[in-house]
């Protein structure tokens, strides 16, 4: 493909790290927020490639990750009751909530199925109007059109047969409680390009001006990934703390206006419970009284509120931590040995995007000094050709 | 199915507003995919698609570099995976 070899431009690449060595007078410390940048990032080694000059600390970039146990449990009781069909994305099935995941549900019974979008869902109700389906829906703003366009839909045909079992989140908020926290250690951003692309940015302003943090919007690409990185550092010298946008091939400062109001229609902001932080003041979304008859939890008279969801993990998985920026991948103890993608303890570790799979299938060396061999399926380390070191 | 995914929107299957949809090609694999968000899009032009919905359009380079890029880091499996 002539494509691959133009864009994994290796002399870019190089004077971009020549670039950001020379800037950098002291170690700066950035987070990158999405979790295809985290991928990118480990792929390519661009952090050992800047020879201190960064170091990368991985934020909560995985929706699936950030759900909290709490709704997973809830996911797996509405599994389990009669006549229900649970959908989620694929990733969020394998996940373990503290009784199992819904892969284990569905062992035991419950009718569990992968779908690629939440109208899929809508359509297996429509097919199927002698059972209840419940979506269970996670995401970010990237994801959060594709449901309430859902809901529209099935409003507009007339599908009472379908509900959500809501747990989408909100990035800016976030990030936010990143920069909030007292242990912070986070100077400037990598914010995520996909999120970008739908909410704009120019909510950014207020927060990198309010923390004094650089913002910078950045796509997933090595080449990106550094442009991202140096301007951020550019910044950083100078004392500057604005929002500036290295995605423009596909992000307009509005964002997707249409995506927007179709979200608008259907969600209001909530406070809600991520996995890692607690409750986040306006860090979600839930359906607005006109489609509350879509919540599964207003449905099924579920208790327990997204709010009440406290910061508890599965026992032996300090995901938490991990999510917040507090420890690395490779210093959970489970790392790589109680804990691969065949056999993962939590989030991070299941879902494709996770941080824990990402150090897993690039840096199988940190798996090694934890005592086991990082060979197993999809943990194949892979060359770095696209950046030198 | 955070990551978005390039693909080139092969023929239009339904113009009204909330439930327009057209067919559209990933990497040689076809979908069906919903698009309110980008009623604008034309047959030839690409789309980023999240979770079965084009929530923005992009040029032909960016579209096959994303592309590669996902092939590259291996996250293009929902695409055969999910459904
Ligand atoms: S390595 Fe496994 S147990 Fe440790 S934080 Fe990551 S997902 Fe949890």
């Amino acid at each position: 493909m002539k494509y691959v070899d133009e864009f994994r431009d290796p002399q870019a690449a190089q004077r971009l790290v020549e670039e950001i060595r020379r800037l950098a007078t002291r170690p700066w410390v950035l987070m990158e927020v999405c979790g295809g940048q985290t991928h990118g990032l480990l792929r390519y080694g661009i952090e050992e490639s800047l020879g201190g000059a960064v170091e990368l600390i991985h934020g909560p970039g995985c929706p699936v990750c950030v759900t909290p146990a709490e709704d997973i449990d809830q996911a797996c009781v509405l599994a389990s009751r009669p006549g229900i069909i649970l959908a989620s994305f694929g990733d969020m099935l394998r996940v373990p909530g503290h009784n199992g995941s819904l892969l284990e549900a569905r062992a035991r019974g419950a009718d569990v199925r992968p779908v690629y979008s939440p109208v899929d869902a809508v359509r297996i109700a429509q097919a199927q109007p002698d059972r209840e389906v419940v979506f269970f829906a996670v995401g970010f703003e990237t994801t959060t059109p594709a449901t309430a366009l859902a809901v529209l839909q099935a409003a507009e045909a007339g599908t009472d047969n379908f509900s959500l079992l809501d747990a989408h989140v909100r990035v800016l908020p976030a990030m936010e409680a990143v920069l909030a926290a007292p242990e912070n250690r986070v100077q400037g951003f990598l914010a995520a390009g996909h999120v970008c692309t739908v909410t704009g940015f120019e909510e950014y302003h207020e927060l990198a001006s309010r923390f004094g943090v650089p913002i910078v919007v950045t796509g997933f690409e090595p080449v990106d990934l550094l442009e991202g990185i140096r301007d951020c550092i550019r910044q950083l010298e100078a004392g500057t703390a604005t929002v500036t946008n290295h995605y423009a091939r596909s992000v307009r400062p509005g964002g997707n206006t249409a995506a927007q109001g179709i979200v608008n229609q259907v969600y209001e902001v909530a406070d809600v419970a991520w996995r890692g932080f607690g409750v986040i003041p306006a860090g979600g979304l839930r359906l607005r009284p006109k489609y509350q008859h879509y919540d599964a939890r207003h449905r099924y008279q579920i208790t327990a509120s997204r709010t009440s969801g406290s910061d508890t993990h599965i026992d032996e998985c300090p995901a938490a931590k991990v999510l917040a920026g507090r420890m690395k991948p490779p210093e959970c103890p489970q790392f790589g040995t109680a804990c691969t993608p065949t056999t993962p303890l939590g989030a991070p570790m299941v879902s494709s995007e996770g941080a824990c799979a990402a150090y897993f299938r690039y840096r199988p060396g940190t798996a090694e000094a934890h005592g086991t061999v990082g060979t197993e399926a999809g943990a194949q380390p892979e060359d770095r050709t696209g950046v030198k070191h | 199915m955070c990551l978005g995914v390039p693909g080139q929107v092969v023929h239009w299957v339904s113009h009204d507003p909330l439930f327009a949809a057209a067919e559209v090609e990933f990497a040689g694999v076809r979908r069906t995919c919903q698009m309110a968000c980008v009623p604008d899009a034309k047959v030839g032009d690409y789309v980023i698609v999240h979770a079965g919905i084009a929530i923005s359009r992009v040029d032909r380079d960016e579209a096959e570099k994303s592309l590669a890029e996902l092939q590259q880091l291996g996250l293009l499996d929902e695409l055969s995976n999910d459904a």
